[in-house]
């Protein structure tokens, strides 16, 4: 009987992975409708407590205590972590937990080599998986760093940088080959040690603009870490899942590039912004903008019938979602339509802005990705821009000599009357002086855009 | 075949059905989706119980990076599900 249960015991772990790499792909299916969203998350929790219960059954398992300890600590930090964060903050938590997934998959593959490596193919897989880690754990570490504004969000360049990065993936790549030869453990950490140096200054370069695709793609290297790890473990669940989580990545960094207008190649090779303040054209000097008060923009808009509103992330700086939401409301008593069009790149992580906006109570209904609603801009009466500047330039679509030119952009332009919350007249992130302000049928409300909204739902709410 | 080999199927074939599924999700869900792939990519957590639990000594070199790799996928896992069902159940129709 016993024998039996051994025979077969392999084969059960399989098939017990194989439910769970299953419940992983129901749970990202769930996510193309709000609606059977939470359904998913709660499959993909079901797999992930399934692989653990499962795995405390391996052979190879002799003592429990760290494991437990480990889980338990684990969820002592990350619970209060994940129920704490504020929604603004939610591209920094997600940096530094791709960081701790690279630096877990680092140390399952030293600890993995110290057990002893089988052969010159598990000495290989061994090795790429703990470059793949090391290099995801800086690189996210630096990332964490840009977004918290602990590091400068500029770019970091000098000379030769793209040289050195070279030379050190030559290293790593003859660190690799040296282990495969005679495993040795020493070996490791240095490929691990200018893993660590080649992360850090992968990242290091690219500007604060770009974040929105390095935490796709540093999403994506934490997948390929796990599946790293899988090949070095022979466990297929990890493979499966890595290979899951890598490609969901990428296909978010090139959407991402694609918003931006930028090819993926040009945002690892990094810089920009740095031209930032040169590019800034100076056709519009001379030319005048209009301003306009929030009591003018409440009389317009009780008017309209139909109301488009863009948020950037000025707006959620200024914490103005939740008078959005008021204004939303008012507006919605008084029968006006009220539309809300998001960018791609609103935001600093892609679908940040829809996220913010629910926080706010904000029906997703309500809400509207750029080619759905785009073709809506010409017949609607007022378009209110709140903290979103380059994503509405029209010179991205008329202009050549725009370093904005080509970028897909919401065509707010199109609208019958356009209000832009400003804090000032400053370019965005870009640098690039926006035309749209100079539109006959564009007014600028200067001001910090919650002050902004509050006045106007209090001018709504007079009237 | 080799292991080996059966994981590169494995691998290339997940490649696909993520492809597919992915672009499947709702842009306005992408945020909630980064945070779960983040939770299910501390899948290597399994690795690291392998690792933790290796010996029966109690304080020896390997147990503690065992120890220290469960510590940091569980924060994952706990931190990435929590944060994500924070979000999803924030996405609400108008009533």
């Amino acid at each position: 009987m016993n024998s039996f249960v051994d025979m077969l015991s392999p084969d059960i772990f399989a098939l017990v992975y194989l439910i769970t790499t299953i419940l992983f792909i129901l749970g990202l299916k769930g996510l193309s409708s709000p609606k059977t969203a939470l359904r998913g998350n709660y499959f993909a929790m079901l797999g992930m407590a399934l692989a653990i219960a499962m795995t405390l059954f391996h052979p190879e398992i002799q003592s429990f205590t760290w494991i437990f300890v480990g889980v338990l600590g684990g969820a002592l930090i990350g619970i209060p972590l994940a129920l704490k964060i504020q929604m603004t903050a939610m591209p920094e938590l997600v940096a530094i937990l791709h960081s701790f997934v690279g630096l877990a998959a680092v140390l399952v593959g030293i600890g993995t080599a110290l057990q002893g490596v089988e052969g010159p193919v598990a000495a290989g897989e061994i090795a790429i998986g703990v470059a793949i880690g090391a290099v995801t754990f800086t690189g996210s570490l630096v990332a964490f760093g840009k977004l918290k504004e602990i590091l400068g969000s500029s770019p970091l360049i000098f000379k030769g940088q793209h040289f050195l990065n070279l030379i050190l993936g030559i290293l790593i790549f003859v660190g690799c080959v040296w282990f495969i030869k005679d495993s040795d453990p020493m070996v490791l950490y240095g490929i691990t040690a200018i893993s660590f140096v080649l992360g850090f200054l992968l990242v290091l370069p690219i500007g604060g603009a770009d974040m929105p695709v390095i935490v796709s793609m540093l999403n994506s290297y934490s997948g390929w870490a796990a599946s790293a790890t899988g090949f070095t473990l022979h466990n297929y669940l990890l493979i499966s899942t890595g290979a899951l989580v890598g490609s969901s990545g990428a296909i978010l960094s090139y959407i991402m590039c694609k918003a931006m207008n930028r090819s993926f190649f040009s945002v690892i090779l990094g810089g920009f912004g740095v031209e930032a303040g040169t590019a800034v054209k100076t056709n519009a000097a001379g030319k005048g903008v209009r301003s306009a008060a929030a009591e003018d923009v409440a009389f317009l808009l009780e008017n309209a019938s139909k109301v488009i509103v863009i948020p950037g992330y000025g707006m959620a700086v200024a914490q103005a979602q939740h008078a959005l939401r008021e204004m939303f409301d008012v507006l919605h008593k008084k029968e006006v339509e009220v539309k809300f069009a998001i960018h791609p790149v609103a935001g600093r992580m892609p679908g940040h802005m829809n996220v913010l906006l629910a926080e706010a109570e904000i029906p997703y209904d309500h809400v509207f990705e750029m080619e759905e609603i785009n073709g809506e801009f010409s017949s609607c009466d007022v378009a209110l821009i709140i903290g979103a500047n380059d994503v509405v330039n029209p010179d991205a679509k008329n202009d050549k000599t725009s370093p904005l030119y080509g970028m897909p952009i919401l065509e707010a332009y199109k609208a019958k009357q356009i209000f832009v919350f400003k804090r000032s007249m400053k370019a965005g992130y870009a640098g690039v002086d926006n035309s749209l302000f100079y539109y006959e049928n564009c007014s600028l409300v200067f001001g910090d855009a919650k002050a902004t909204c509050d006045a106007l739902v209090n001018a709504l709410g007079h009237s | 075949m080799s292991e080996t080999m059966i994981g590169v199927y494995v691998f290339i074939l997940s490649c696909f059905v993520g492809y597919h599924v992915v672009w499947g999700v709702t842009p306005a869900l992408h945020t909630p989706l980064m945070a779960v792939t983040n939770a299910i990519s501390a899948i290597v957590v399994v690795g690291a119980m392998m690792v933790a639990g290796f010996g029966s000594s109690q304080f020896g070199t390997i147990e503690m990076i065992g120890f220290s790799a469960v510590l940091l996928a569980s924060i994952n896992i706990f931190g990435g599900f929590v944060v994500t069902n924070r979000m999803l159940s924030m996405f609400k129709k108008k009533k």
